[in-house]
């Protein structure tokens, strides 16, 4: 073994600080009291990374032109500055796509960095490197794809519905067995040209994979990029020799998948499933919607039920994050809570467009964290509750789920809003929700349809609320 | 194969068995925190990104570098930067709680 000089072992041990520092940071992540000092402790790992891989290069003198250095400070500049702009100027309802459009930062820096290594070509590869080159390239290529059409569908500057590809999911195969056969054919040759042409088909794959997925199903595509945007880092870090990539990215990883797998089991659906079946693309039964009757409630009719309420649990969805009704929601909770009316929220883990999409919202509205159920502990309470306030949500209360085997969504968990006295359903129209399902809540006797935007409900409501 | 790969395997299974069990009991009201938190992690991919940028042989070499940096910052900077704001507003009101 080959001695280390005492600069490679200081380098080493603070690559490792760096590593350790993200592990703590992380478990900080997973309580809200310790969260957001988890985050800094990842921060200052991540500063440190910067300055020892910034230290090494002094140290080795590897770095022979001014105008290299140049390049990376120029880099640091342009992109700490255009990240901090996004990350300040962002509204919270707007978070899921910027949240996507980091990732796929994240995913095509790495995809650069192999990219840049073969340009470079300063050794030949052995055939393990090549392997994780030929993975960085097309794992970060696919993330950054992907994660701008999901930006663009969550923007709005394209329809959230499903878009089909010709071929389907087929084509997408067709497209990624390609790119693993120019992968190999670069390993098996050493002529470069493989690789672009893999990245060149990962790139179309990202596009064509995430745009027949639907706007329901975002939470488990970004929670899947973010986790490629991991996978890609840790491949980049085999191929440049550096563990700081491979301990980070393996992290990152893990966290992804984990959120993925969660997001999965809350829809009741294999992760192939969302991405392949181009859900909500059909509406079921269309013919009938809108023909069977309902109760439409007016603002004091939702008054009315509120006031004489004990217990109201108020059930946001994504039409919530739309009309950014989160203040509306507080303020009218608050006048309900100074009448001594118990109010709480019962948070489905889909609701939205990202895992924790409510939460954000109503944490920015001041609302304390621990009213917010998740579906466990809300699902108890329905059945003592007075008044649901379902507010711009529809398949994840839809009972189809539970009593409807011919459902596309049966078997999927849902909060159980039909075992309460009274649900008002703040909606829009009477138009089905993105699974393009009917929903049978809306038409049983217990249930008051409210049609209109959120955010103008729920003021009109607290208004009529000061009436009676 | 190098015994550098190598050690370079082990680290990456040991690293994703610690952040599988580091994260699993996470409560949904931080999934986005948690997420975002985490891709600012992603984001160490700066390090190759400067790597690439100051070695790199040739013009092309340079410029795949630099865009690699710069996205990398946008990763890194915005990342952080975005959970901490959002963590912020994590609050346990006093009184409200019943």
């Amino acid at each position: 073994m080959t001695e280390l000089s005492f600069t490679e072992i200081v380098i080493a041990l603070a690559y490792l600080a760096a590593g350790v520092l993200f592990i703590v940071g992380l478990k900080g992540l997973t309580s809200p009291k310790t969260a957001r000092k988890g985050n800094r402790i990842a921060a200052v790992g991540m500063l440190v990374a910067i300055i020892v891989v910034i230290a090494d290069l002094v140290a080795h003198n590897t770095v022979s032109a001014t105008a290299a250095w140049a390049i990376v400070v120029a880099g640091i500049i342009v992109g700490g500055a255009i990240g901090a702009f996004l990350a300040l100027r962002v509204q919270m309802t707007d978070m899921p796509q910027l949240v996507a459009a980091f990732n796929g930062f994240g995913g095509g820096a790495s995809a650069l960095v192999a990219a840049e290594v073969i340009v470079s070509a300063e050794y030949s590869f052995s055939a393990e490197i090549g392997v994780t080159t030929a993975l960085s390239l097309i794992i970060g290529a696919i993330t950054l794809t992907g994660s701008f059409i999901a930006y663009a569908k969550l923007q709005g500057l394209i329809g959230g519905k499903p878009v089909a590809i010709p071929g389907g999911p087929a084509t997408n195969a067709v497209i990624a067995v390609a790119a693993l056969a120019a992968s190999i054919f670069s390993i098996a040759t050493g002529n470069v040209a493989g690789y672009w042409v893999a990245t060149a088909l990962a790139l179309v794959l990202g596009v064509t994979a995430v745009l027949p997925i639907g706007g329901a199903d975002m939470p488990v595509v970004i929670s899947l990029l973010n986790s490629f945007s991991g996978i890609a880092a840790a491949m980049a870090g085999f191929t440049i020799g550096n563990q700081a990539l491979i301990i980070g990215g393996a992290l990152v990883g893990a966290a992804g998948l984990i959120l993925t797998l969660d997001m999965s089991v809350a829809m009741n659906r294999s992760i192939p499933n969302i991405l392949f079946s181009g859900f909500g693309g059909t509406v079921a039964g269309a013919d009938e919607i809108g023909t069977k009757p309902v109760k439409r409630a007016t603002p004091d009719d939702a008054a009315i039920a509120l006031a004489y309420a004990q217990s109201v649990m108020v059930v946001p969805g994504y039409g919530l994050a739309v009309a950014q009704a989160q203040h509306a929601v507080r303020d009218l909770a608050a006048e309900l809570e100074e009448r001594g009316i118990e109010v709480h929220y019962a948070i489905h883990p889909v609701a939205g467009r990202m895992p924790g999409h409510m939460n954000v919202l109503l944490a920015e509205a001041d609302i304390s964290y621990d009213l917010l159920l998740d579906l466990d502990q809300s699902n108890p309470k329905f059945g003592q509750t007075d008044v649901v306030l379902v507010i711009g949500a529809n398949d994840v209360i839809n009972p189809a789920a539970k009593n409807d085997p011919d459902s596309p969504i049966y078997g999927m968990p849902i909060l159980n809003v039909d075992e309460a006295r009274t649900v008002i359903v703040v909606k829009r129209s009477l138009s089905p929700g993105f699974a393009g399902i009917d929903n049978p809540l809306f038409y049983e006797d217990g249930t008051m349809m409210f049609f209109a935007d959120a955010k103008a409900a729920l003021e009109d409501t607290l208004a009529a609320l000061g009436n009676l | 194969m190098s015994s550098e790969f190598i050690q370079g395997i082990v680290v990456f299974v040991l690293a994703s068995f610690v952040g599988f069990e580091v994260i699993r009991r996470v409560p949904p009201t931080l999934h986005t925190p948690l997420m975002s938190g985490a891709n600012a992690i992603s984001g160490i991919t700066i390090v190759g990104a400067i790597i690439a940028a100051a070695t790199g042989n040739g013009v092309v070499a340079g410029i795949l570098g630099f865009f690699a940096v710069v996205f990398a910052m946008i990763n890194v900077v915005g990342g952080f930067l975005v959970t901490d704001r959002m963590l912020e507003m994590f609050k346990k009101v006093p009184g409200k709680s019943r």
